[in-house]
């Protein structure tokens, strides 16, 4: 169905090629996975499927791609539009029409097929992927996951044999991942769809994995059985990570699988496992870094933070998850002082942040934005992180300067995420790299609260074992931390505590081990393998293996 | 994501749509008029705002458009613009007088003197212009009425953007304008989202502390927003290419550049048409032989570019009496403007010498209040897209 055939990538400016001779056969039906760290080129061989590269993206292809029969170097993308369906990672960015049956249609329109099949067609994709209720709905209204869905159907109506996925849940909160994970495996099972899917957070979608295709991040790429791969490649979700530690074979790629296997293990485990990882922070301050009584955030007459109460000390990381739109963002922007705040009070070493001049604020209380891209906008590394200083002392008497602001941007981003280059562009820096600047930037300013808005999004596994090792820093420094994330198998890594909000209201507080054991949504994958056990993590296993085996 | 809601919910046309539906036409199914016949219908009535300058029947004009726009607009997105369009004729008549009063031009002495600004002293080798002078009442009207003969112009384009959706008017455009069409897609759904990233930028740069103004603080939101904008065009634009739109099938380079010769030699042509127009004294041959010729070029060049593309529509908009009524009613006003039967020509440019009040010709009267019929003959526009946000939870 698609084959690579030598296939190298190279594009203008580039001194190595993307891809190099890659001999890749994907075949009718099957779905494959494409996984590798960020920047391996994954989007690159997606967009090679249906032509965009080279044909959009620029660059030069060497050896062919044959689509269907059809070469992709002598046909541009609108060409094969009846054969390859394309979804992106942000289904908004790439919606052309205002409403789901208009953009239901859309591909169908260009591709002229005839009106009565048209009409049978969406009705037929409106069922399959369940949003015949939102037929009329203006897009832009929709949620994150029904956007995504509607993204999968309007791929769907062109009847194409090949569906190509660009990591399309990494923007969606874990049950809406799942309800679009759940519609495309139901396209492969019942449609015979050939799928070929990029995704950061393999284990939602391992276990309906056919194939594999590991991309080294050098140009090279190896496709093969799902078990085969993982069994050595560099990256794993948890369950093969305990898999590999348990050394189990067959390696198992989902929970049913491993959970199988698991007796023997936890048998051998004892009941409780040791402490986190993480070393508490010794000798601080047993006050809160923060208080918070009756935070009400409301848009119109709708209530996005309800009467929420909270306390942070210094030392703790938190994480603060929930839905999409469940009040999560408007929260940590009304503790940081920036947000509005309808009613309330915040509380940071005896001053309101919000009442303080934005200069002051961010030396109480330090927030990192869903997008930290926003923040920059300076030419090189250099600048930004020197603008960070200059912003840092703006405001300040030079008498009352204490010894935390005395750290320049530099010093601590060396410290956080060291080797990023001074003349970098901060655009051209990867999603890890922007993040861990901006979290540069705001740490100059010393505020004893950071707040990080979802900045798992767009990480790999290494990038996000980066940022853990980081917030334990902060913590370990005394400041404390809260993190809204998505990400179960993270907050699990990371955090000592979890909350968890909904419809605008806490429902869950406490710690991490007992709020993410006691639901099976919220629970990471070692939980679920090993429970009644109350483990989270692989390091936990190993940590509590070690004594054993040595016996 | 829930806030859209909230704001698409509260539009302020849905109190009128719905008035009109329930006083009349009850029985008429509501749908959108098809693009094309609001377009023709502001474009003709556009035609017959440049025939005149009397303050009469130019305010005339303006409240047909507003008529039309309260009674057939949807609470869609592109309809809640309808107010900057105003704004922005206001400010084209203000730019006119201001730039009247300081670049004087010959007052004769018959004029009444307003007042006078100072004068300032131009180099030689630029007398042609100056600056300051006395300010007549004469020259303050003819730039008043000149302004808004433009604003109006203004005003029906405003006015057709507002009825018809953009991007449905979009899909009549020929295959062979494919690139056109990708740059107003793009256009048209990009901007909106500008104004929400340069919202989240500003709020977001106050996380670093900045509130300062001046270049820095313009550099730290347009670079960011920039960006931004310029990532979602290209998703957008590469989204378009994957999604099959302006295939071609086999267009060769020949038939091409025959294509872009055709249609460029037509769009010259219909210039000079557009020319004769505003400009009373090119002749009426040139006029008439430009718009002619052109049109016939362009559709030629169009027709064979278009060609080689195949799309099919779901959903077509259909063309029905009301199109045709529509249609009519704007068509009636540029007929009438145009024609000069049945009352003197000047009547439609008034004299400022001597200063009298306008007479009020009924002939162009009654052609202008025909296209007010357009609010009637339409179709009451489709119930809003959006659904109330209570209740709509996944």
């Amino acid at each position: 169905m698609i084959d690579f055939d030598h296939v190298s990538i190279t594009y203008s400016g580039c001194a190595r090629p993307v891809l190099s001779e890659v001999c890749l056969r994907i075949d009718e039906g099957e779905l494959c996975l494409v996984i590798g760290r960020t920047g391996s080129g994954k989007s690159t061989l997606l967009g090679a499927i249906n032509g965009l590269v080279p044909h959009f993206t620029g660059g030069t292809l060497a050896g062919r791609v044959v689509v269907d029969g059809r070469d992709t170097a002598r046909l541009r993308p609108r060409e094969l539009a009846d054969v390859v369906g394309l979804v992106g990672q942000d289904p908004l960015a790439s919606f052309v029409t205002d409403t789901v049956e208009e953009e239901l249609a859309y591909t169908m329109e260009q591709l002229a097929v005839d009106r009565a099949s048209m009409r049978t067609r969406l009705e037929e994709t409106l069922d399959l992927l369940g949003i015949a209720d939102l037929r009329r709905r203006a897009l832009r209204d929709l949620s994150g996951g029904q956007q995504q869905r509607v993204a999968l159907g309007a791929a769907l109506t062109a009847h194409p044999r090949i569906l190509v996925l660009d990591e399309p849940t990494s923007a969606l909160d874990p049950a809406s991942a799942e309800d679009v994970l759940a519609a495309i495996t139901r396209l492969v099972h019942d449609l015979g769809v050939t799928v070929v899917l990029a995704e950061h957070r393999l284990e939602r979608v391992l276990p309906y994995a056919d194939r594999v295709v590991y991309l080294d991040g050098e140009g090279k790429v190896t496709a093969g059985d799902p078990a085969r791969i993982l069994a050595w490649a560099g990256v794993c979700p948890p369950v093969v990570e305990l898999g590999r530690l348990a050394g189990w074979d067959p390696l198992p790629l989902s929970v049913r699988d491993a959970r199988r296997q698991a007796a023997p293990l936890r048998d051998q485990l004892p009941r409780t496992p040791p402490a986190s990882g993480r070393t508490p922070a010794t000798g601080l301050d047993a006050g809160l870094a923060l208080t918070a009584r009756g935070i009400i955030v409301r848009y119109g007459s709708l209530v996005a933070v309800r009467a929420v109460s909270l306390t942070l000390r210094p030392g703790e990381i938190t994480a603060l998850m929930g839905r999409n739109g469940s009040g999560k963002s408007s929260l940590l922007w009304a503790l940081q002082g920036t947000g509005t705040r309808a009613a309330g009070t915040v509380s940071v070493a005896g001053a309101d942040p919000a009442a303080l001049s934005p200069a002051r604020a961010r030396r109480l209380v330090g927030l990192v934005p869903q997008t930290p891209a926003d923040l920059l906008y300076l030419d090189t590394v250099d600048e930004e992180l020197a603008q960070a200083d200059r912003d840092a002392r703006a405001g300040t008497n030079p008498a009352d300067s204490d010894s935390r602001a005395a750290t320049s941007a530099r010093g601590i981003l060396d410290e956080i995420a060291p080797g990023i280059a001074a003349g970098t562009h901060p655009r051209d820096a990867s999603a890890g790299q922007q993040l861990a600047l901006v979290l540069a930037v705001q740490l100059a300013a010393a505020p004893a609260v950071i707040l990080l808005d979802e900045p798992t999004r767009g990480l790999d596994y290494q990038a996000k074992a980066g940022l853990t090792a980081i917030l334990g820093r902060l913590a370990a420094q005394g400041r404390s931390v809260v993190v809204a994330t998505h990400d179960v198998e993270f907050a699990a890594r990371s955090c000592d505590r979890v909350v968890v909000m909904a419809e605008g209201e806490i429902v869950a507080d406490g710690q991490a081990a007992s709020v993410l054991t006691a639901s099976p949504t919220f629970a990471p994958q070692v939980a679920k393998v090993l429970a009644p056990l109350p483990y989270l993590t692989v390091t936990q296993v190993a940590a509590a293996l070690g004594p054993v085996r040595a016996s | 994501m829930t806030a859209h809601v909230m704001t698409a919910t509260a539009g302020p046309g849905a109190a009128s749509s719905r008035g009109s539906r329930g006083s009349r036409g009850s029985r008429r199914l509501p749908r959108a008029l098809h693009p094309v016949a609001w377009w023709v219908w502001a474009i003709s009535l556009g035609t017959a705002a440049t025939r005149t300058t009397n303050p009469l029947l130019l305010v005339l004009i303006f409240a047909v458009l507003g008529l039309v726009v309260a009674m057939r607009r949807t609470d869609a997105p592109w309809a809640r613009g309808y107010r900057f369009y105003l704004v922005m004729a206001l400010t084209v008549i203000a730019i006119r007088v201001i730039f009247r009063a300081v670049f004087e031009s010959g007052v004769t002495p018959s004029d009444q003197i307003l007042f006078s600004l100072p004068r300032l002293p131009t180099p030689s080798w630029y007398a042609g212009i100056q600056i300051g002078g006395p300010v007549s009442l004469q020259a303050i009207l003819s730039a008043c009425l000149d302004g808004a003969r433009l604003a109006c112009l203004l005003c029906c384009i405003g006015a057709a953007n507002t009825l018809a959706n953009p991007k449905r008017a979009l899909r009549v455009l020929p295959g062979a304008l494919h690139e056109l069409g990708v740059a107003v897609t793009v256009a048209l759904s990009v901007a909106p989202q500008l104004v929400e990233s340069a919202q989240r930028v500003r709020r977001a740069r106050r996380l670093r502390g900045a509130t300062g103004r001046g270049p820095r603080a313009l550099r730290s939101i347009a670079i960011p927003v920039l960006h931004d904008a310029l990532d979602r065009s290209l998703l957008l634009a590469a989204g378009m290419d994957s999604r099959g739109y302006g295939r071609t099938g086999s267009a060769t380079r020949a038939s091409r550049r025959l294509t872009a010769a055709l249609t460029m030699t037509g769009l010259a042509g219909l210039c000079a048409g557009a020319y004769w127009l505003f400009d009373p004294t090119v002749p009426q041959a040139v006029g008439i032989g430009g718009f002619a010729g052109g049109a016939v070029l362009c559709v030629a060049g169009l027709a064979l570019g278009g060609r080689r593309v195949s799309r099919t529509r779901y959903r077509p908009d259909p063309w029905g009496w009301p199109e045709w009524a529509v249609v009519a009613s704007g068509a009636a006003s540029a007929v009438g403007l145009s024609l000069n039967i049945g009352y003197s020509p000047a009547a439609l440019n008034p004299g400022l010498y001597p200063l009298q009040w306008p007479a009020l010709p009924v002939v162009p009267v009654i052609a202008i209040l025909i296209s007010a019929l357009a609010a009637v003959a339409a179709p009451p526009p489709p119930q809003a897209l959006t659904v109330p946000a209570a209740g709509t939870g996944q």
